[in-house]
């Protein structure tokens, strides 16, 4: 990870949201972190790798989606409040045209039993995808043996005893944060 | 008028569960939007969830297929932007302070601590989604396959994903499933 010395200047609104624009039209199957760098770091080299990274982390730990997220962060690190509405506004556009296109359509009788068959087929794939994000989500959060007995009680309350979400999450996040609380002979 | 403000909040509540990824706030997703509003059956749901995952992006752009069945295009427009902003706010407000949060000594334990509640979650979508797409042993085999090849190879997602929906189509011609 060699680190350009220091990043280009900030670009101009015009050429933020087309950078973001290209990215939220090429990161097709998921994965938009890796577009992200790819776009960001190694080819604009607006951001090093240590506050990629660094922005990674916060748009992880916070609620909303990490592409979205990470335009925030990006742009507002860029250009202020007006890049973090271009870069997201960019991330999102052609994606979102896309998927309203595809309610239209469904709506308008593209819901016969052949595309029926084939999303039914996607929905199995995709049951897959998240499989895998699970995995690689849970390697990289899950330390101690108490970490995974906080994940089973959260999904068997919420998939078996129909647990409403934001009790769950309210529940077993006190527990869990509590569990991990900083202890004195951490540094104060 | 009613079913835009109803789009609004339900969305705009789903986005903060949106922890750990859009896959978190399915549960509630799927309750909200087939169970107490009827605007979509469970396997719309599913099939919209699943095209949204073959769209760039960002992977949840699926709220506008909703928004588009319930109320056309304001419709769209209403459930994105609640979906959205309320998140893109906090975000934005939590960057700016982040530098002073970096030392705060409860933030590891606030990182790690919902990571694993956040993991339950997706686990519970995954669960969920599962028993409506997985209705027949060849679904489970597709989605068995899609894992294994994510999990072992850097292949991009979109072709085993497009792949599943044409074995999908395969199995509907030979009246398999």
């Amino acid at each position: 990870m060699s680190d350009a010395e220091t990043s280009a200047p900030p670009p101009s609104l015009g050429k933020l949201f087309w950078v973001f624009l290209v990215m939220g039209a090429t990161s097709i199957g998921g994965g938009v972190v890796a577009y992200l760098r790819t776009g960001l770091v190694v080819r604009q080299r607006w951001l090093d790798d240590v506050t990629f990274v660094e922005l990674l982390s916060i748009s992880q730990t916070l609620p909303g989606l990490n592409a979205t997220n990470m335009s925030i962060l990006v742009g507002d690190r860029l250009r202020g409040g007006m890049g973090a509405l271009v870069a997201t506004l960019g991330m999102c556009i052609p994606g979102a045209s896309l998927m309203i296109a595809a309610g239209l359509l469904y709506g308008a009788g593209g819901d016969g039993p052949w595309s029926k068959a084939f999303l039914h087929g996607i929905a199995a794939g995709a049951v897959g995808l998240i499989l895998v994000v699970l995995v690689q989500l849970g390697a990289k959060t899950l330390k101690t043996y108490a970490d995974y007995v906080f994940v089973v009680a959260t999904a068997v309350a919420v998939a078996f005893f129909k647990v409403p979400v934001p009790y769950a999450l309210i529940a077993a996040g006190i527990v869990a944060i509590w569990w991990h609380r900083p202890r004195d002979k951490d540094i104060r | 008028m009613k079913q835009l403000w109803d789009l609004a909040g339900v969305f705009a509540y789903l986005s903060l569960l949106t922890i750990g990824g859009g896959m978190a706030a399915f549960p509630e997703m799927k309750e909200l939007t087939v169970d107490t509003y009827h605007w979509v059956t469970f396997p719309e749901l599913l099939h919209f969830y699943s095209l949204g995952q073959l769209a760039p992006g960002p992977n949840m752009m699926m709220v506008a297929s909703i928004g588009v069945t319930v109320a056309h295009i304001p419709g769209a427009l209403v459930a994105l932007v609640a979906f959205f902003l309320p998140t893109g706010l906090l975000t934005f407000f939590v960057g700016r302070l982040w530098t002073h949060l970096a030392t705060w000594r409860w933030r590891p334990a606030i990182q790690t601590g919902l990571g694993s509640v956040a993991v339950g979650l997706v686990l519970a979508g995954a669960i969920i989604m599962g028993r409506g797409a997985i209705t027949h042993v060849f679904f489970g085999v597709i989605a068995l396959g899609v894992f294994l090849l994510l999990w072992r190879t850097k292949i991009n997602p979109a072709y085993p994903i497009v792949a599943s929906g044409l074995i999908g189509m395969a199995l509907h011609y030979f009246n398999i499933a």
